[in-house]
């Protein structure tokens, strides 16, 4: 529960702050929230408390402890990444606040252990999503991105909400585990399992229900969008692990069939478009939709090594992505340039953050010895251990497409010549103390084996 | 025995010094990164030096052998419960031999270079790039795993590319390291086509497993001995298949064509990786399996014994016409790899069977000494003459003293004359060769013979022949004349040390620690048994003397006579050409122009193809991503309904 309470106390204190209206500089308030969500970070490592609460509406486990650390972290390399952005902004407490309420809401989804709880944290994870889409007032993209995440979301939740009341009226119970027991081979049953099924889907924008992303990921703020695609997403496949291989562990064969088809659209629908964006930020969006797709992969082997490759990769794809994200919003907010085009002879001028989103680039590519070949090398495993050989030479297919567009974006920066290249850039601390993060993770993780074996050993628990 | 992180820090060392030169030292202090270097593989060193002598005196043997330890071992990538892949350090005989020789010659070398490499523009750079290859070589030969042992086979490739490139804007040396490069990462392709085969049919990457499991009777042994593919089991697939790989590090015959081209790189790396330590890794990497070889595959065997001595004797005719000192030295470097190789083919394993294996680590560990120090002392005579060729020499001896008796030492050690080092080593691989294989034993004399008159014609032509005049730099200034000739100290010092370990080495009891099974051996000298080699290497020498003593037109009255043979062998038996015959009249026309013609046609076609469905099916779906909510709604609704179609009804 500590991580829950010291975030409340955090958005609490952010909030009395802003009322008292005594510190004036956000970048203040910036560097004190940063200080403080590391600690709660710290905390959340130190004092690892398991066990139920609330009738087992709310429940932790080592391996939900360490979920929540990942989601912290991600969310505290993106608080430094925008550091920039918000420093100047009058409203940038309150960006802060509906970040931190969205991290509780995952945190109580991911803790959750019952429909209800699980429910209202993601609520709380999704709508203050939009006030933050929405946070360039001024810019009117930014204002469509709010509505179209507000409408599409809620529009799923019904969809979702709705698999869940028949779920309750055919079992009876808002339990995981009794649901699980009181599942049969009822078709209604079946259908709530679609229903609620389909609502994930939207939230981890697997094809056919990813179509709000790119224009969400788009219009928002560039932090905004890191954050989506990362740390969002991270939260849903968490819980998302656990409703399949707890809840419904009784439908397996329907989710695994299910998942199949998923990852196969989601993979070659999200390299497709990815390849053909000119926008840095709609490639990113679908390249993350591809990179959504592996996760289902090493899923769908409804294991251990399955669930434990998801967790690893998910570290590996927020140092990562988190990395590209970084050097773009960089840019993004000094010079407004947003397309790839822009990014032409970025080399000259800018080594360090050039090698940044190289090397970021790599890892989501999957190249060794950078850690995302070691997180798709897990999940491809983990995937094959079922023996569906069609599907993992799919994925490898698209492994071999996806390199194609992430090149391309290396090409422009190196080899590429612009008679304007971006002019050099000056990043502030924090900035620069996220590159490393990210970087550091992105070299040492994936040799840091013992990595792999504890999340082994704590999701086996 | 020393703690575990004190012997992990033997390889580690190096590459911290790599690591802190290539990212901060070569831009903020590059004038220090010579000697912080030499501080690093100097700490590796006396480590080494520690570890032998625990390993050997201390520890001792148990129950009258040496037995290998596994001082480190770290799980790194586990796939299952049996199959993972670990890093770890194995100590046994061989491997605490190697690494001795090879933190000293990189000692040597790092001192060396303070001298020789001083006002290199990329000074820093190449001493990152030596703290690497010697990262790279302890590596190897530490391995416990043969997925190790790969992995680290390859950083040496790399870190020898970099080295043999290292004048990158010499169009010579580019070529050379490409073509090193290239050679090597061939027969690698065989190398990992024969680890992949052998932990195949053995079920384990580990060397200690491995070596049980193929050489007791058990499952594993019999299924790799029931597998044939062409009239040969599949063990001695993998075993040939190894030996490629290592053929084509220690530039075996056909393989070696890259050796004598990778001269092009500095002359202390030449010292360093071509003398001494990645050369040999060929041999060494026989040595990690012997066991395998001699018990379970004498077949194999074979073929190393003949591949090494048809190497030795080929590279010892072509050394005699070269006038390169450097390719001279190369060659002469291939032929004594080729009677360590032999040595090894002649072997049987354990006890007195195992005098082969004995010798071969022998001559290894003495050829490193005599054969580094002849690489420094022909840098020494190029940084004065400023020439490699040898008609560019002569006369030196009064201007570089120290360096003349070094030289001659090492002429001696490696001509297998008493009581120098080579002499001790030779005999042990004569001795074994008279009682393995009659054959090959003739060869070898001859070719010892050969090794001794392509010596000293290097010695005499080099320090005696004619009167030298000095050569004057461009400024005019004669500036070499002040020093009479000689390097600087740092390059001095290292040449007397090897001058004396060429002089004392072969007194080491060999035999009592590095053998087949860690059994002590007792070799026993037999005077009537040397004095044929001797007196054969005595008469290559008088053979030399009347040639090059004095300039005269006797050497190319006699290259005259045997015309032919003299050209084939001056342009090393066409072997260059025949490689460029193939890969290019058969190997681009018959193969590659086919391919290409698929790749373009086919596999392009394709691509196109896939690149213009994207097209369209990107234009279909442009409609779908339309950028209105509720159609995005409508395709939601879609997907569910397609779930439940599918799912619930089908």
């Amino acid at each position: 529960m500590l991580p829950e309470l010291s975030l409340t106390f955090l958005i609490f204190l952010l909030l009395f702050l802003k009322i008292w209206d005594g510190i004036s500089s956000a970048a203040t308030i910036m560097h004190l929230t940063n200080f403080l969500v590391l600690v709660a970070l710290v905390g959340g490592f130190c004092f690892t408390g398991t066990g139920e609460m609330f009738n087992g509406m709310f429940h932790t486990s080592k391996i939900i402890n360490f979920e929540k650390a990942i989601l912290t972290t991600g969310t505290l390399i993106i608080f430094l990444q925008s550091f920039d952005w918000l420093k100047d902004n009058k409203n940038g407490v309150e960006f802060c606040i509906l970040m931190l309420s969205t991290l509780l809401g995952m945190d109580f989804m991911i803790s959750s252990g019952n429909l209800l709880m699980f429910y209202l944290g993601l609520e709380l994870s999704s709508i203050p999503l939009a006030a933050m889409a929405n946070f360039d007032i001024h810019k009117s993209k930014s204002s469509e991105a709010g509505i179209k995440l507000i409408l599409s979301s809620s529009f799923a939740s019904a969809i979702m909400l709705f698999g869940i009341s028949l779920l309750y009226g055919t079992t009876g119970s808002l339990n995981f585990t009794e649901i699980s027991m009181r599942l049969g081979h009822d078709q209604l049953q079946l259908f709530s399992f679609i229903l609620i099924f389909a609502g994930f889907a939207f939230k981890l924008s697997s094809v056919p229900f990813h179509l709000w992303t790119a224009d969400v990921y788009e219009g928002a703020p560039v932090p905004v969008t890191a954050y989506l695609s990362v740390i969002s997403k991270g939260s849903v496949v968490f819980i998302f692990i656990t409703v399949l291989f707890k809840m419904f562990a009784q439908f397996t064969d329907t989710w695994y069939n299910m998942l199949y088809l998923s990852v196969m659209l989601t993979i070659t629908i999200g390299n497709l478009f990815a390849m053909r964006q000119d926008n840095i930020k709609r490639f990113l969006a679908f390249s993350s939709i591809a990179q959504v797709g592996y996760i289902l992969l090493g899923i769908s082997a409804g294991t251990v090594m399955g669930a434990s490759s998801a967790v690893f990769f998910l570290i590996v794809y927020t140092f990562s992505n988190l990395g590209a994200f970084g050097v773009i919003s960089f840019v993004s907010q000094k010079t407004g340039k947003e397309l790839i085009s822009d990014y032409r002879g970025f080399y000259a001028n800018n080594k360090t953050a050039s090698w940044v989103l190289t090397i970021a680039l790599f890892s989501l590519a999957g190249i060794p010895p950078t850690a995302g070949f070691f997180g798709k090398m897990f999940l491809v495993t983990a995937g094959a251990a079922k023996g569906n050989y069609a599907l993992i030479g799919m994925a490898a297919l698209n492994m071999v497409l996806s390199l194609y567009y992430y090149l391309r974006v290396v090409k422009a920066i190196f080899i590429d010549k612009s008679d304007e290249p971006i002019e050099k850039l000056e990043g502030s601390l924090p900035m620069k103390i996220a590159f490393a993060i990210c970087m550091i993770g992105i070299v040492c993780t994936g040799f840091a084996s013992g990595l792999f074996e504890y999340i082994n050993t704590i999701t086996a628990q | 025995m020393l703690s575990p992180t004190l012997i992990a820090l033997i390889p580690l060392l190096p590459v911290f010094s790599f690591l802190l030169i290539a990212l901060g030292g070569k831009k903020y202090f590059p004038n220090l990164c010579g000697i912080l270097a030499t501080l690093a593989i100097l700490g590796s060193f006396i480590l080494s030096a520690t570890v032998a002598y625990e390993y050997f005196f201390q520890l001792g043997p148990t129950a009258g052998a040496f037995k290998p330890t596994v001082a480190v071992s770290l799980q790194w990538l586990p796939f299952s419960p049996d199959v993972s892949i670990d890093m770890g350090i194995l100590l046994d005989p061989i491997s605490v031999m190697m690494l001795v020789v090879v933190t000293l010659i990189s000692l040597m070398v790092h001192f060396y270079s303070l001298g020789y490499m001083k006002g290199e523009t990329r000074y820093a750079t190449f001493y990152s790039f030596l703290g690497l290859f010697t990262f790279s070589m302890l590596g190897l030969v530490l391995s416990s795993n043969i997925f190790q042992i790969y992995a680290f086979w390859e950083l040496v490739g790399v870190s020898s590319f970099l080295l043999i490139g290292f004048y990158f804007d010499k169009p010579s040396a580019v070529a050379a390291s490409k073509k090193a490069f290239i050679v090597t990462r061939f027969a690698d392709l065989g190398f990992l086509i024969g680890i992949l085969v052998l932990a195949y049919y053995s079920g384990t990457l580990d060397f200690q497993t491995l070596i049980t499991r193929l050489t007791t009777p058990t499952d594993q042994l019999h299924h790799s001995m029931a597998a044939t593919f062409m009239g040969c089991s599949a063990l001695s697939w993998g075993l040939a298949l190894v030996f490629v790989g290592g053929a084509g590090k220690s530039a075996m015959f056909p393989l070696h064509i890259w050796l004598p081209d990778a001269m092009e790189g500095p002359t202390p790396v030449s010292a360093l990786i071509h003398a001494a330590t990645m050369v040999v890794a060929g041999v060494y990497l026989v040595a990690r399996l012997f066991p395998i070889f001699a018990i379970s595959s004498p077949a194999s065997l074979d073929i190393v014994a003949w591949v090494g001595i048809t190497s030795s004797f080929i590279a010892a005719i072509v050394a005699c016409t070269q006038t390169d000192i450097k390719r001279v030295l190369a060659y002469s470097t291939m032929s004594q790899i080729g009677y360590m190789m032999f040595a090894l083919g002649v072997s049987g394993y354990g006890g007195e069977h195992g005098l082969g294996f004995m010798a071969s680590m022998f001559h290894l560990f003495t050829h490193a000494m005599f054969k580094a120090l002849l690489f420094l002392g022909a840098g020494s005579v190029i940084h004065y003459v400023h020439s490699n060729d040898m008609k560019d020499m002569g006369g030196l001896r009064k201007h570089m003293p120290i360096t003349h008796i070094t030289f001659l030492v090492a002429c001696l050690a490696i001509a297998g004359i008493p009581p120098f080092a080579g002499f001790f080593s030779k005999e042990e691989i004569l001795t074994a060769a008279y009682h393995g294989n009659k054959a090959i034993f003739g060869i070898a004399l001859v070719t010892a013979a050969i090794t001794a008159f392509y010596m000293f014609r290097l010695y005499f032509s080099i320090f005696w022949s004619k009167d030298f005049h000095p050569y004057h730099t461009e400024d005019g200034h004669g500036a070499h004349d002040a020093h009479h000739g000689e390097g600087p100290f740092t390059m001095l010092l290292p040449l007397l040390i090897l001058g004396l370990l060429s002089i004392g080495a072969g007194f080491l009891p060999f035999g009592r620690l590095v053998t087949s099974d860690g059994v002590a051996i007792v070799t026993e000298f037999n005077p009537g048994f040397s004095a044929g080699p001797v007196l054969l290497a005595l008469a290559g020498i008088v053979l030399a003397w009347s040639f090059y003593k004095k300039q005269n037109n006797a050497p190319d009255q006699v290259a005259g006579n045997i015309k032919g043979f003299y050209t084939a062998a001056y342009h090393k038996f066409y072997i260059d050409e025949v490689y460029i015959f193939i890969t290019r009249k058969i190997v681009f026309n018959l193969i590659g122009r086919p391919a290409a013609w698929f790749d373009r046609n086919i596999v392009d076609g394709t691509i196109n193809l896939i690149a213009s469905l994207a097209e369209i099916v990107s234009f279909l779906i442009r409609k779908i991503q339309s950028g209105k909510v509720q159609v995005y709604a409508l395709y939601f609704m879609f997907g569910v309904l397609g779930f439940v179609l599918l799912f619930m009804f089908w």
